[in-house]
């Protein structure tokens, strides 16, 4: 990536003027574009920017209402993945694209070779598979399962999809949301060999440290339009984050904790495994006034430990204590009897009941009590006036409590999640995910009334992926690895890298089992 | 091609779409009984007259329509709470099996007293026969749409046994039936000299009940939760597997009322063809009614009017009186495909 | 009690189940491939009726009787095409749209046949298939005949398992149809449409389930009744999952399941009627609940199997 060299080289990719609609939504509005060869643009912008529609667009998923793209010099048929693939360009998917009961080396071939031969090709395309993965650092084993892969590895075999397939442009989109700190760093690696190697790279990510890092140039979109560009060398920190928001990045104050009583508390807790890693002789203890932060990889065992303390997962060994009392028979409805309030990790699948109206939602974890039921009817006056009273307290953008949720945002759809699960001010909080794929505006709200719940004293557990968001806002740390729990930090007593060493499952002594 | 949600449905669609399912029905049997050799018009001109085109016709349309009424309710109910019931037929011949094991003089009460022990009875046992295949849902896993289906085959083995066994009349020169129920165990028919019994006045009541479940109760909210996506039903605390046991209890105990009011109401007694398929009409039934229990109503009125309509056709003209099965299960495809162009709007690119 | 035992040692008994197996093993492969693709196929049961009549009477107007097996599946290859278009790109329901199928194909063909054959009082007959003893193996005690000495449709049934299993997991085709089972989006970002790997998916499985309802008419039968498939395409359902979705042991279900059935029949001649014979005939259908019961729990079935798919997130 020398500097030099970078204007002479030729443009591979033009998008001039795309613009998309859904409905009445403007997701890009007339957005241009260039790639140049042997480049890495960064394509910055928060959640809902419009970035992965316009890549979508790009890869043939959508079919943009107006504008065109040319890929080397010619123009990119619409609507068509076939044709994008053609042209060289290979995509990463935030959601990895894979069929887990299937090898790697049929996920990689899938496509590649005419529909109705006799043949799959294997002996060839496991030699070129090995090849490939020498060649830019993406060691996988062609014949094993994908169910037996890590996300990591999983990852490198999506990139080794794109080129096995020959691809000249490659777009990742947002790739490092579920790596560890060190692989983060394997996958920038990879991408400066595969750029030596003369591809260009589309990096679409809305954390501006990592854009600094592996870009030549930013893209930077808001509310689906172009809000700027800037050559990353010239550009800081906070010149990009006001294009990306579009002024000031809202910060919260969070003063220092004043910690209570131990509120809940699992001692020596395993799960059964279901799909994901299960818990292994988990103890933690949670304080009131305090936000105790629980970072891990995806898939080591954090949503066996949400499902658990929500209710919706048995222990088969350990105890669960509440107030000091311990738990015989623990359910969602136990949980929500001993007054915890649940954020659920994926607030389609488990959150909210997109068919219902609002008004059914909201009362979903208390329509049996006398406020919204009488001897087995419900009081549906009183169900629309707690929903009012949510959709006003929480400033939740919706026509009427009677609306569908399924048609509300996602920022919009977790306040309504927030308002439920902190009616009648709960003094414990499981925060499972709470802002994945939020707006930086709504971010900053969830993250006020977690901050808001603490400082009333309530004890609260933040689960997240993401370990900014982690070491903001948690007063003490533990690293979830392998469903093992690690020593619990302090704030600002470890480092980004040590944490990550934590994250890879270093500095874990797997036989002791802490009382974090 | 794509589908994308629409915000809300306009008035016009929700007249327009199914408007065109029905159109593509009638042009579609329009070319078959063009096929067989006979004009549309005429034929559906001797349908129509033939369903209620009189008095008599409207009486037997209105006969034909109660069983299908409960068959309807029971699989409205049960496809409301993602409880694939495709076992109706099954749980109506074992609710007029017990009619006919309390009902043929093993007990004597007055009417009052005999006619609400059945009915119940009847209940009992078709929702203890859809528990069965609910529990193996929620406790094993096994698919309740191949159990129930099978359950159907089994069902009515078990029943031919028992009327060539337990249930045999004895004075019914060797054909497998049963003995006619009592007197007391009748239900009284609506006018006198007609086949339309009290059976009909039961099954509105029922669908009455029905849609005061579904729309104002926490039973019906929590049915509809689970039906809608049972994993956010289980984290908001709502008991899923109770919930889906307690819809198999309603949806089977409707569907053996069927068998209950067509023997107590209308046969005075079980053979083996009691049902042509009323417990798979009662499907087509609820999807026309788009599960809404009072729609089942007017649904099973108009299905029982194709079927009395094509029957009284067939005499007069040269055409099968399979057109009405036919006509039936394209409507239900055409529906099902008009409800969901309703919600959502087909994009192309 | 000897007596009951022996009959699994006669060649008789062997050759009868595995008659019985041949519709089974056709229409078990077909569901299997349409499940594979993600989509459920209830329709099985109409598209063996359809499949019945249609091959029959193609073969009963005068044709050839391998026209008449192309006809039965180009029948069935028609249904599921309906039914692929209604669950695929319109994402319907695929119980209803399977029910809806059943029905619909059920009624057409009896409308059809009263149509066609309206003065008939018996069902009329045609010439079906022989058995062909193939040279050398058919003189293996027992097995020889049973699996040797059939007719040639049961011989394509056998080559259909195999078709099906070297398709699956040996061919280009084969990875499509089980990656847009386990994850469309993986099939979509490869370039490949899922709507036409799923629809041709379901056309080619319903043309072996018609195939298998042929083989009643023409091989097992010689002429056409009314619920003469009498829950055959449902027990098929079963014998997929009973076979965790894959074709070799789908093949040994079918052929137990069918060596069960001819079983029942010969206990229930030697018993002679102390048992009520309803009892036997149930027997059947019993039987796949328990293996359904037995085998869920662990079966790894395709993950996508009934979720419509839409194309793209927002």
């Amino acid at each position: 990536m020398d500097d030099a060299q970078r204007p002479e080289a030729e443009i591979v990719l033009r998008l001039s003027g795309i613009t998309k609609r859904f409905g009445p939504l403007v997701a890009n509005d007339a957005i241009s574009l260039t790639l140049r060869r042997g480049e890495v643009v960064a394509l910055l912008g928060e959640n809902g920017a419009g970035k992965t529609t316009l890549m979508n667009i790009l890869f043939g998923h959508y079919t943009a209402d107006e504008g065109g793209i040319e890929a080397f010099g010619a123009p990119l048929r619409p609507g068509d993945p076939n044709a994008a693939l053609a042209a060289g360009i290979g995509m990463v998917h935030q959601h990895f694209t894979l069929a887990d009961q299937m090898t790697v080396l049929e996920n990689i071939v899938l496509g590649t070779r005419p529909l109705w031969s006799f043949n799959l090709g294997k002996a060839a395309a496991r030699k070129r598979i090995r090849k490939l993965a020498a060649d830019y650092g993406l060691e996988v084993e062609p014949d094993r399962m994908i169910t037996e892969l890590s996300v990591g590895e999983r990852q490198r075999v999506e990139i080794l999809k794109a080129l096995y397939r020959e691809a000249r442009i490659l777009i990742l989109d947002e790739p490092t949301a579920v790596l560890t700190p060190m692989e983060t760093q394997a996958l920038f690696a990879t991408l400066k060999k595969l750029v030596a190697a003369g591809l260009s790279v589309i990096f679409i990510s809305h954390k501006l440290g990592e854009v600094q890092s592996v870009s030549d140039r930013v893209v930077v979109l808001r509310g689906g339009k172009l809000a700027g560009e800037r050559t990353t060398s010239e550009a800081t920190r906070r010149e990009l984050a006001e294009l990306m928001v579009g002024g000031q990045l809202p910060v919260n104050e969070i003063g220092p904790p004043s910690p209570g009583a131990i509120l809940f508390e699992l001692r020596g807790v395993s799960t059964r495994s279901t799909g994901g890693a299960a818990l292994r002789q988990v103890s933690i203890g949670l304080r009131g006034g305090e936000i105790t932060g629980l970072a891990g990889i995806s898939g080591n065992g954090q949503a066996a430990l949400a499902a658990l303390i929500a209710g919706t997962v048995e222990a088969s060994q350990g105890d669960i204590i509440v107030h000091g009392e311990t738990i015989a028979h623990w359910s969602p409805r136990a949980a929500l009897d001993k007054g915890l309030g649940r954020i659920p990790e994926d607030r389609h699948a488990t959150g909210m009941i997109g068919d219902m109206s609002v008004a059914e939602n909201v009362i979903s974890e208390a329509y049996r009590s006398p406020r919204f039921s009488r001897f087995g009817f419900l009081d549906w006056k009183a169900a629309a006036s707690f929903a009012a009273d949510i959709i006003k307290a929480y400033d939740v953008k919706c026509p009427s409590p009677e609306a569908r949720v399924r048609l509300l945002s996602g920022g919009n759809m977790q306040k309504l999640i927030l308002g439920r699960a902190l009616d009648g001010g709960p003094d414990i909080i499981l925060a499972s995910q709470p802002t994945r794929g939020l707006d930086v505006g709504a971010v900053a709200y969830v993250h006020a009334r977690l901050i808001e719940a603490r400082d009333r004293g309530a004890a609260v557990l933040l689960i997240s992926e993401d370990l900014d968001e982690i070491q903001t806002l948690s007063d003490r740390i533990v690293v979830i690895h392998r469903g093992h729990l690690s020593r619990p930090s302090a704030r600002g007593e470890l480092s980004v890298m040590e944490l990550g060493e934590l994250l890879a499952g270093h500095g874990h002594d797997e036989g002791a089992h802490h009382v974090a | 091609m794509w589908l994308e949600p629409r915000a809300s449905t306009s008035g016009a669609a929700t007249i327009l779409w199914p408007a065109g399912a029905i159109l593509a029905t009638v042009v579609f049997s329009s070319v078959l009984v063009m096929i067989a050799g006979a004009s549309p018009l005429t034929v559906f001109w001797l349908v129509a007259k033939g369903a209620a085109g009189s008095q008599f016709a409207l009486l037997e349309t209105l006969t034909r329509a109660t069983p299908l009424i409960f068959t309807g309710l029971a699989v409205a109910v049960a496809f409301r709470a993602r409880l694939w019931n495709i076992g109706a037929e099954a749980q109506l011949y074992l609710g007029a099996v017990m009619t006919v094991v309390l009902g043929t003089g093993a007990v004597t009460l007055p009417s009052a007293g005999l006619i609400p022990l059945i009915m119940l009875a009847a209940m009992l046992t078709g929702a203890l026969a859809l528990l069965g295949p609910a529990i193996l849902k929620t406790r094993f896993g096994v698919d309740e749409v191949v159990t129930t289906l099978l359950l159907n085959f089994i069902v009515l083995l078990f029943v031919s046994m028992l009327l060539e066994g337990p249930l045999k009349d004895p004075t019914g020169l060797g054909w497998p039936q049963s003995k006619r129920v009592i007197a007391e165990a009748q239900l009284p028919r609506l006018i006198k000299g007609k086949r339309l019994h009290f059976g009909f006045v039961l099954a509105i009541v029922s669908a009455v009940i029905v849609w005061v479940i579904m729309k104002k109760t926490v039973l019906g909210y929590e049915m509809r939760a689970v039906g809608h996506n049972a994993e956010a039903a289980r984290f908001a605390g709502i008991p899923v597997n109770r919930v889906i046991a307690k819809t198999a209890l309603l949806s089977g105990g409707l569907a053996a009322l069927a068998g209950f009011s067509e023997v107590a109401g209308l046969k005075g007694n079980l053979t083996l063809d009691l049902s042509p398929g009323y417990g798979y009409t009662g499907i087509v039934v609820a999807m026309l009614a788009m599960l809404n229990p009072l729609g089942v109503i007017a649904a099973a009125i108009f299905v029982a009017g194709i079927f009395v309509g094509a029957d009284a056709m067939s005499r007069s003209a040269n055409v099968p009186s399979y057109i009405a099965e036919v006509m039936v299960a394209t409507s239900l495809l055409t529906m099902v495909a008009a409800i969901m162009l309703m919600r959502y709007r087909v994009r192309w690119r | 009690m000897t007596e009951a035992f022996e009959i699994l040692f006669t060649a008789s008994f062997w050759v009868a189940a595995i008659r019985i197996a041949s519709p089974l093993i056709f229409a078990t492969m077909g569901e299997l491939i349409c499940e594979r693709a993600g989509v459920l196929n209830l329709g099985i049961e109409g598209i063996m009726v359809a499949g019945a009549f249609s091959g029959w009477f193609t073969v009963y107007m005068g044709g050839d009787l391998w026209t008449g097996v192309l006809v039965a599946a180009m029948t069935g290859a028609l249904f599921g095409l309906l039914h692929g278009f209604l669950t695929v790109p319109l994402g319907l329901s695929q119980h209803v749209t399977g029910i809806g199928i059943t029905l619909l194909a059920s009624s057409l063909t009896y409308f059809t046949y009263r149509i066609l054959l309206p003065e008939v009082t018996s069902p009329p007959k045609i010439e079906p298939f022989q058995p062909f003893a193939v040279p050398v193996l058919s003189d293996i005690p027992v097995l020889g005949p049973a699996l040797f000495n059939q007719t040639p449709l049961t011989y394509l049934a056998y080559l259909t398992v195999a078709a099906v299993a070297f398709m699956l997991y040996r061919t280009p085709v084969g990875v499509a149809v089980r990656a847009v089972g386990e994850n469309p989006s993986a099939v979509e970002a490869q370039g490949i449409s899922v709507t036409a790997v799923r629809i041709g998916a379901v056309m080619a499985g319903s043309a072996l389930m018609a195939i298998g309802g042929a083989f009643l008419t023409m091989s097992a039968f010689n002429s056409f009744f009314f619920e003469m498939i009498n829950g055959r395409g449902w027990i098929a359902i079963a014998l997929v999952v009973f076979g965790s979705w894959r074709p070799g042991k789908a093949l040994i279900g079918a052929i137990l399941f069918a060596a069960f059935d001819a079983y029942q029949v010969r206990l229930q001649q030697i018993t002679g009627g102390v048992i009520p014979y309803q009892i036997f005939l149930m027997m059947p259908f019993v039987l796949s609940i328990v293996a359904l019961v037995v085998v869920a729990r662990r079966a790894t079935y395709p993950k996508a199997l009934m979720i419509p798919y839409q194309k793209g997130e927002r």
